[in-house]
């Protein structure tokens, strides 16, 4: 019984994380562009942000 | 940098490697004013945010400069964006329901291993509290959809669902207040994450079908440049022009808004409205129509109809009157559901009230009433259906067909006769060159050079052919193109010319299209040109025809360019009709009970389109055509109609079978519950069952037969 108070919580609470962590995922738009990303990773460097004329 | 960005999407239809995002994002971020440029692969899209001195034309003209063509996608729609939204909030609730189905199944294996006392008490607690806020979360989908159908005094798939999980979600509370032994809250999460499982991968498909199909769209016209009365000029968006403006149209620029010819003359592509490829004259004090391609000049005109007024507005509002009779189409599964759901909750009540007078007391009768309606919760039903279509729209979608809404398979496997349209649908819509090359070896990259310099279409479709030819052009120099007439250079110290066989000085064919090329001195070559049937035209209708379907043509055209269409094709027509005769000829078919398939393209078409009870358009349609259509599909042959249709058909014998497979499992599980024998235990069992044996049918469409 004492086992199972620690470790319910802790499986729960490692659930949860994933949950969330899957939330966070959707909302910042991972899941907009499946196909662009598995090809992105074959780009030589992600274009990096330039220097702009200032203005 | 100014605070003001703007932001503007464009659709590129023509990427599809890594090397085109790196090299449209590279590009566009160092054109100045542009913060910053993101593509969407999936989507086929790129997002654009840059400040005041940047307009949409100027990104398109830099997008087409690094080699893409692009089209500004106009502000998407209110229905659009909540397509999105629903996918979304599919997602997050499929999550929910997942993390408590694994969690609360954990639970219950243990109770269903032998945990007793204080124990069961306390997982049973845990359970209630994952359950609770899950299926008030998660349920949302089912409860809303149930709630509006019973308002309206109907019955749908979701109210069985509804009903189901609320009274197991409710009971298995009851039960843990007052230390039960059975609780079901396991399969009220399992049953909700497995519908939703379902329910997201039907609107997984109406995304990317709509992407692409989105993707795949000409934009009509996105705006045109105004000229003020002060003589400054600005490109204005389609929504913003009015009546009474003075605009300029470049060569190669759609019309904007409907207009009258002020200044200039010019040859007009109208294929998108009229279907006819062959292009028209326009002059000074001639109408023309929105959406229409300018062809040989720049003209000035003024604006007569803009917006909601224009022509192809109007044809738009003709659409929707069209399309009504399908939005009150039944879906096959809420057609089972008007049966289903009464029986199953006549079932419920009647053993409810059995076991009443058998004197096994309210509690233990309510406990068997509830096992009966979560084991004949029509879960495998609620997965029957999207699974076995979205198996086939997939296995659709690498044959190059769109399948654009679930119920468009439906529709598609009861059809029973089909309208073809001619221009377009039948034929390619696009000149070809007939016949051998009349052109000597030596003069062919002369002529490529001068067919590459007009947008004219007979020009493209010279330029096409010797291209794939292998010729290379050569380099002329200035090239001068005289509108209407054709285009010169000098090549060797000869003028070169191509263009109208009248203007080199050569006789006409009496009928069809022509040009001529010629180098000073020699004589003219005469090239023909005509609108080709698609290549396997005639056996994809004698595919039709086998498959049980009567086939006919419904064209605006003249008699006379429609009669060897339908002599070639064995194909009875009907010629020279208007939009709305197209519509009235479909109504007829369906008024003495036939189900029209129709197959058309231009914005003719789109009333007649939304008419029939399933409709399919090319690729290369309008838009308009593109909307309107349940199916699209890609590439010059016309195989992919009777493709489409044999694998409708497929996809519905297997979505039947489903049904059976579901039901018959339901039948032998219910006497069980019936009888009382059903505890959670064998509930769950049960379900992943049926489901996994409906999943596992459906997966049989990933093939589809040519």
């Amino acid at each position: 019984m004492n086992g199972i108070i620690l470790l319910i919580p802790i499986a729960l609470g490692l659930g949860l994380a994933g949950l969330f962590a899957f939330h966070w995922a959707v909302r910042a738009g991972q899941f907009d562009d499946p196909d662009g990303s598995a090809i992105r990773i074959l780009l030589e460097e992600e274009p990096i942000e330039r220097d702009r004329p200032a203005g | 940098m100014s605070a003001l960005l703007s932001h503007a999407e464009f659709v590129l239809p023509g990427i599809r490697c890594a090397g085109c995002i790196a090299k449209i994002e590279d590009g566009l971020s160092h054109l100045p004013g542009v913060v910053s440029a993101r593509v969407n692969f999936t989507a086929k899209r790129v997002a654009v945010d840059h400040d005041g001195s940047l307009d949409d034309a100027v990104l398109r003209r830099a997008i087409g400069e690094l080699g893409f063509t692009a089209e500004l996608l106009v502000e998407p729609g209110e229905q659009d964006r909540a397509q999105v939204k629903e996918s979304r909030e599919l997602l997050k609730a499929l999550a929910v329901a997942g993390f408590a189905a694994m969690n609360v199944m954990l639970l219950s294996v243990s109770i269903w291993s032998g945990a007793e006392g204080p124990t069961r008490q306390l997982f049973h607690w845990l359970s209630a509290l994952i359950a609770m806020p899950t299926v008030a979360y998660s349920g949302q989908p089912f409860f809303k959809s149930a709630w509006a159908a019973l308002r309206r005094g109907r019955t749908n798939m979701d109210v069985p669902i509804s009903i189901g999980v609320l009274l197991a979600t409710l009971l298995s509370l009851f039960e843990t207040i007052v230390g039960g032994a059975h609780a079901y809250f396991d399969g009220a999460v399992s049953l909700l994450f497995f519908l939703l499982a379902g329910r997201y991968l039907d609107s997984a498909m109406r995304d990317r079908a709509r992407d692409s199909a989105a993707s795949l769209m000409r934009q009509t016209a996105p705006g045109g440049t105004v000229v003020y009365p002060d003589g400054s000029s600005a490109w204005v968006r389609a929504a913003d022009l009015a009546p009474g403006m003075r605009m300029i149209v470049a060569t190669g620029e759609r019309f904007g808004a409907d207009g009258r010819i002020e200044k200039g003359e010019t040859r007009i592509d109208a294929s998108l409205v009229t279907g006819e490829s062959e292009p028209i004259a326009a002059a000074v004090g001639d109408r023309v129509i929105a959406g229409t391609l300018n062809l040989s000049a720049p003209v000035e005109i003024t604006v007569t109809a803009a917006g909601p007024d224009t022509a192809i507005a109007g044809m738009a509002r003709l659409m929707e009157a069209a399309g009504q009779g399908k939005s009150r189409y039944v879906r096959i599964a809420d057609r089972a559901a008007r049966l289903y759901a009464p029986a199953v909750h006549c079932l419920a009540a009647l053993s409810f009230a059995g076991w009443m007078i058998a004197g096994a007391g309210w509690h233990q009768s309510l406990l068997i009433a509830v096992a009966v309606l979560i084991i004949t919760c029509p879960c495998a039903l609620g997965l029957a259906v999207p699974v076995a279509q979205v198996v086939a729209a997939g296995a659709m979608m690498r044959r190059g067909i769109l399948v654009k809404d679930g119920s468009a398979l439906e529709r598609l496997a009861e059809a029973d006769s089909v309208r073809f349209d001619k221009t377009g649908t039948l034929t390619l819509g696009r000149p070809e060159l007939v016949g051998d090359m009349p052109l000597a070896p030596e003069e062919r990259p002369l002529a490529l050079a001068l067919a590459r310099a007009s947008r004219h279409p007979l020009s493209a479709a010279l330029a096409r052919r010797l291209e794939a030819e292998g010729v290379t052009a050569a380099d002329l120099g200035r090239i001068v193109e005289y509108p209407g007439k054709g285009v010169e250079a000098r090549h060797g110290g000869k003028i070169v010319r191509l263009g109208s066989p009248v203007w080199i000085g050569c006789a006409a064919p009496g009928d069809g299209m022509a040009c001529a090329f010629a180098i000073e001195g020699d004589d003219a070559g005469l090239l023909r040109f005509s609108d080709r049937i698609r290549p396997d035209a005639a056996s994809s209708v004698r595919r039709l025809e086998a498959q049980g379907l009567e086939c006919a043509i419904l064209s605006g055209d003249r008699r006379a360019a429609v009669a060897p269409v339908a002599a070639e094709l064995g194909m009875t027509a009907a010629v020279g009709l208007s939009p709305t005769e197209k519509v009235d000829a479909i109504h007829r078919q369906a008024a003495i009970g036939r189900r029209v398939l129709m197959v058309g393209d231009g914005l003719n078409d789109g009333p007649a389109l939304a008419a029939g009870h399933v409709s399919m358009a090319p690729a290369s349609a309008s838009d308009v055509g593109q909307t309107a259509a349940d199916l699209v599909f890609l590439g010059d042959s016309l195989v992919p109609v009777p493709i489409a249709l044999s694998a409708a058909r497929r996809t519905m014998r297997i979505v039947r079978q489903n049904f059976v497979l579901a039901i018959g499992y339901n039948l032998l599980a219910v006497p069980l519950a019936v009888a009382g024998l059903v505890t959670p235990l064998v509930a769950a069992i049960a379900m992943s069952t049926s489901s996994i044996i409906v999943i596992a049918n459906a997966l049989r469409l990933r093939k589809i037969a040519a």
